[in-house]
C-alpha cells in the first residue's frame, strides 16, 4: 500500500491539497474542516501501519469472502463472438464482486472506513444510501463492530426499497427518512452532512463512493483497489498477461476506480467507464454527469455535475438507483479530461437487455448497475480481436433489482 | 470608511438575513432597514443548501420554485443599493452558483450591484483560490466563518484574506436549530477578537431579542436569519410588517448594548 508510484505516474494523485488536476478538493463548511484534516492525518498513519492492513485483509478474507473470483464467461464470449465481424470478439471475464458478503463491492470500503472510525475514537456511524446497498453494507460493519448506526435515506427511496430498509433495521441500524428536496440520494447526502456538522465530536461519516471532500475519494479508492489488485493477479495466473480492456459502471464511481486504479500506469490496458443515460441523453432524464454535465462544486468536491446555467443541481434519472446521482467522483472527472479512461453512456433499455442476457447465458443475475457495464459489450466486443481479453466488473448481484426489472418488463409479481 | 466600518463603528450591529426571491424581497429588505438592521445578508437560493436547517432550506425551495435566477438576485441587490446607499449588503450562499460562470464574473457582478461582501458556506480557506482572489480583486469583502471547531491553530488561516467582519457560527450545526450557551459564546468571541482586527458577529440559532441582547454585550454584531425567514413563510408576500416588527425589537435589544 505504501509503495510510491513512479514519477509521471497516473496513480500519484490526489496532490497534497487533495486535488486531481482541477477536480476534488475540500469544499466543506468550516465546522467540518478540522475533522477532515484529522481524518487525513489518521489515514496517513493507517496507510503506513502494517497492523491496519493486516486487520483489513483478515476481514476481507473471512468476513467478506475475498478474493472474489475472476470468472471466464464462456457463453457471453461465444454470444458476442458470433455477433461480431469475423476475427472479432474478445475473451470475456467477470470480476465477481457480487459474490461478496452483502452482495456488492460496497462492503470493501465500509470495512476500511469503520476501521479508521475506530482508530479515531468515534463511536457513532452515519451513512447515506440510495437503493440501500451502501446502507446495508454500513449497517453490516456497524453491527460487526458494535457501533451505533444511522442511515439517511430519501423518503421516496425508503418507500420503494422496503426490503433493504428492513435489512438495515435487522442489522440494528436506524433508518432516517429524508424529506427534503426530491427525497432521494442527493438529499440523503445533504441530510447526512447536516447531521455530521452537528455531531462531529463523536460521529464518523462512512461515505459510500469515491467522492466527497478529500481524503474520501482517495481512501475509498484505496480500499476498493483490492478489486483491481486481485484482478491483476488472477488474470496473470489464468492468461499470463494483463487484460486489454476493463469495463465498469460509474455512478459515484467506486467500483470502477477500484478496478481501474491498479492498471492506470499500464498503457496497454484500455478502460471504459459506463455512465447511466436513463431515457437517453437527449431526453434530459439521465445520470450521465460527464456526457451531459459540466464541472461544478457539490458535496465537498469539484467534479462534473448535472446542473443548469446558474449552477443549480438538476435531478438525475436512472433505472438503477445506485447510478441515480447528479455527479461522480473527482478522479473520474480527471481521468475523463486526461483521456486515460473513455466514458460511454448506456440507457435504461440497453441495461435491461444486458441484464436479461447475463441471466440467461451465464446464470448470473447482475445488479442493474453492473448491467450497465455489461450493456457496453456489444459495441466493445465488435471492435476487439478474438485474442484480446476483456474484464467486466460485475459489481453487485441483482436480487435487489428484481422488482424494478419486473415492473420495467410489465410483469406482475 | 467602508460601509462595514461605518455600520460597526456605532457599536454592536444587527445583521439580518433573508433568502432572495422568497416573498416580496424588495419590500422585505426595506422592512429590515426600517426596523433598524445595520447589515443585510441576502441569501442566494441553492438546490442543495447543506449547512441550512429546515427553515432556510424551505425558503430556498420556495424561491427556486418561483423561478428565481442568479440574475434576479443581482437585480435585487442593485435595486437595494439604489434605495439604500449606506447599508452594507452581503450575499450569502454556496460555491456552485457563485463559481459556475467563473469567480471573476461573479465578483464583477457583485461590484457592479453594490454588494459589499460575500459569505460562501462551502469554500474554506483551503479552497480560497476558487473565489477569494477574484472577490479581493474586485474590492468585495470575503467574509469567512469561524466555528466552535476552529481552533487557535486554524484561526489565522481563516482570517487571512477575509475582511468586513468575521462571522462566528456559535453552534456546531446547521442554521436555525439549537442555541449556544452564552458562556461558550463569550469565551469564543473573546478568543476571536484577540486574534482579529475586524468585527466579530455571532449567528446560528439566535431567534429572540433576549438572546440578541445577551450576545450584543460581548460581540460586535448579532446575526438573525431563520426567525425572519419563518415570518416570510408564515406571511408570504405580506411579510414586511411582521419583519419590521421583529427587526425593531431585535435592533433595540442589540443597540441597547451600545
Amino acid at each position: 500500500m505504501t509503495a510510491q508510484p513512479p514519477v509521471n505516474s497516473l496513480r500519484s494523485l490526489p496532490d497534497a491539497s487533495g486535488h486531481f488536476g482541477q477536480f476534488g478538493g475540500r469544499y466543506v463548511a468550516e465546522t467540518l474542516m478540522p475533522l477532515i484534516l484529522d481524518l487525513e492525518k489518521e489515514y496517513r498513519k493507517a496507510q503506513d501501519d502494517p497492523e491496519f492492513w493486516a486487520e483489513f485483509d483478515a476481514l476481507m478474507k473471512d468476513f467478506v469472502g475475498r478474493p472474489s473470483p475472476l470468472y471466464y464467461a464462456p457463453r457471453m464470449t461465444e454470444h458476442f463472438r458470433e455477433a461480431a465481424p469475423a476475427g472479432k470478439g474478445p475473451k470475456i471475464y467477470f470480476k465477481r464482486e457480487e459474490l461478496n458478503h452483502t452482495g456488492a463491492h460496497k462492503i470493501n470500503n465500509c470495512i476500511g472506513q469503520i476501521l479508521l472510525a475506530m482508530r479515531m475514537g468515534k463511536t457513532k456511524i452515519i451513512a447515506e444510501t440510495g437503493a440501500g446497498q451502501h446502507g446495508v453494507a454500513t449497517a453490516t460493519v456497524a453491527a460487526r463492530f458494535g457501533l451505533e448506526c444511522k442511515i439517511f435515506m430519501g423518503a421516496t427511496d425508503v418507500e420503494r426499497q422496503k426490503p433493504n430498509v428492513f435489512r438495515m433495521k435487522l442489522l440494528g441500524a436506524e433508518v432516517v427518512p429524508v424529506t427534503s428536496g426530491a427525497m432521494t440520494l442527493k438529499d440523503a447526502m445533504n441530510d447526512a452532512l447536516r447531521h455530521w456538522v452537528a455531531n462531529v465530536h463523536d460521529t464518523f461519516y462512512i461515505i459510500g463512493t469515491a467522492a466527497g471532500p478529500h481524503p474520501y475519494p482517495e481512501l475509498v479508492r484505496d480500499f476498493q483497489s483490492i478489486i483491481g489488485k486481485e484482478t491483476r493477479e488472477q488474470i496473470m495466473e489464468k492468461e499470463g498477461r494483463l487484460p486489454d480492456m476493463l469495463v465498469a459502471a460509474v455512478g459515484g464511481g467506486s467500483n470502477a476506480i477500484g478496478l481501474f486504479h491498479p492498471f492506470l500506469d499500464d498503457p496497454e490496458v484500455a478502460m471504459t467507464g459506463i455512465e447511466a443515460a436513463g431515457f437517453g441523453i437527449e431526453s434530459g432524464k439521465h445520470a450521465a454527469s460527464l456526457t451531459g454535465g459540466k464541472p461544478g462544486i457539490l458535496h465537498g468536491n469539484k467534479t462534473y455535475l448535472l446542473q443548469d446555467e446558474d449552477g443549480q443541481i438538476t435531478e438525475a434519472h436512472s433505472i438503477s438507483a445506485g447510478l441515480d446521482y447528479p455527479g461522480l467522483g473527482p478522479e473520474h472527472s480527471w481521468l475523463h479530461e486526461s483521456g486515460r479512461v473513455r466514458y460511454v453512456p448506456i440507457t435504461d433499455d440497453q441495461a435491461l437487455e444486458a441484464f436479461k442476457l447475463c441471466c440467461s447465458l451465464e446464470g448470473i443475475i447482475p445488479a442493474l448497475e453492473s448491467a450497465h457495464a455489461l450493456a457496453a459489450l456489444p459495441q466493445l466486443t465488435a471492435e476487439m480481436d478474438e485474442d484480446k481479453i476483456l474484464v467486466v466488473n460485475v459489481s453487485g448481484r441483482g436480487d435487489k433489482d428484481i422488482f424494478t426489472v419486473a415492473e420495467a418488463l410489465g410483469v406482475e409479481l | 470608511m467602508t460601509r462595514f466600518e461605518t455600520a460597526f463603528a456605532k457599536g454592536p450591529a444587527l445583521v439580518c438575513f433573508i433568502t432572495g426571491g422568497d416573498g416580496d424581497t424588495a419590500a422585505n429588505l426595506d422592512a429590515l432597514v426600517e426596523g433598524g438592521a445595520d447589515v443585510i445578508e441576502l441569501g442566494m437560493p441553492f438546490t442543495d443548501p447543506m449547512a441550512d436547517g429546515p427553515a432556510i432550506q424551505e425558503a430556498n425551495i420556495r424561491s427556486l420554485d418561483k423561478g428565481t435566477r442568479t440574475a434576479d438576485i443581482f437585480r435585487m441587490a442593485a435595486e437595494f443599493r439604489a434605495r439604500h446607499p449606506h447599508v452594507p449588503l452581503v450575499l450569502m450562499g454556496y460555491a456552485n452558483p457563485m463559481t459556475v460562470r467563473g469567480p471573476e464574473w461573479f465578483a464583477a457582478e457583485c461590484a457592479k450591484a453594490g454588494v459589499d461582501g460575500v459569505i460562501c458556506v462551502d469554500i474554506p480557506p483551503e479552497e480560497d483560490a476558487a473565489l477569494g482572489p477574484a472577490l479581493r480583486g474586485a474590492g468585495v469583502s470575503l467574509i469567512r466563518l469561524a466555528t466552535p471547531t476552529t481552533d487557535a491553530a486554524r484561526l489565522p488561516a481563516v482570517l487571512e484574506g477575509s475582511s468586513g467582519f468575521l462571522y462566528y457560527v456559535s453552534v456546531a450545526g446547521i442554521t436555525g436549530m439549537q442555541q449556544a450557551a452564552q458562556a461558550s459564546i463569550e469565551d469564543a468571541v473573546a478568543r476571536l477578537k484577540a486574534a482579529s482586527n475586524i468585527p466579530v458577529a455571532v449567528g446560528f440559532g439566535v431567534r429572540t431579542p433576549e438572546q440578541a441582547s445577551q450576545i450584543a454585550k460581548v460581540a460586535d454584531g448579532v446575526v438573525v436569519g431563520s426567525a425572519l425567514v419563518d415570518l416570510v413563510k408564515q406571511h408570504g408576500d405580506k411579510a414586511a410588517g411582521p419583519l419590521k416588527e421583529l427587526t425593531s425589537a431585535l435592533a433595540e435589544a442589540v443597540h441597547s448594548a451600545r
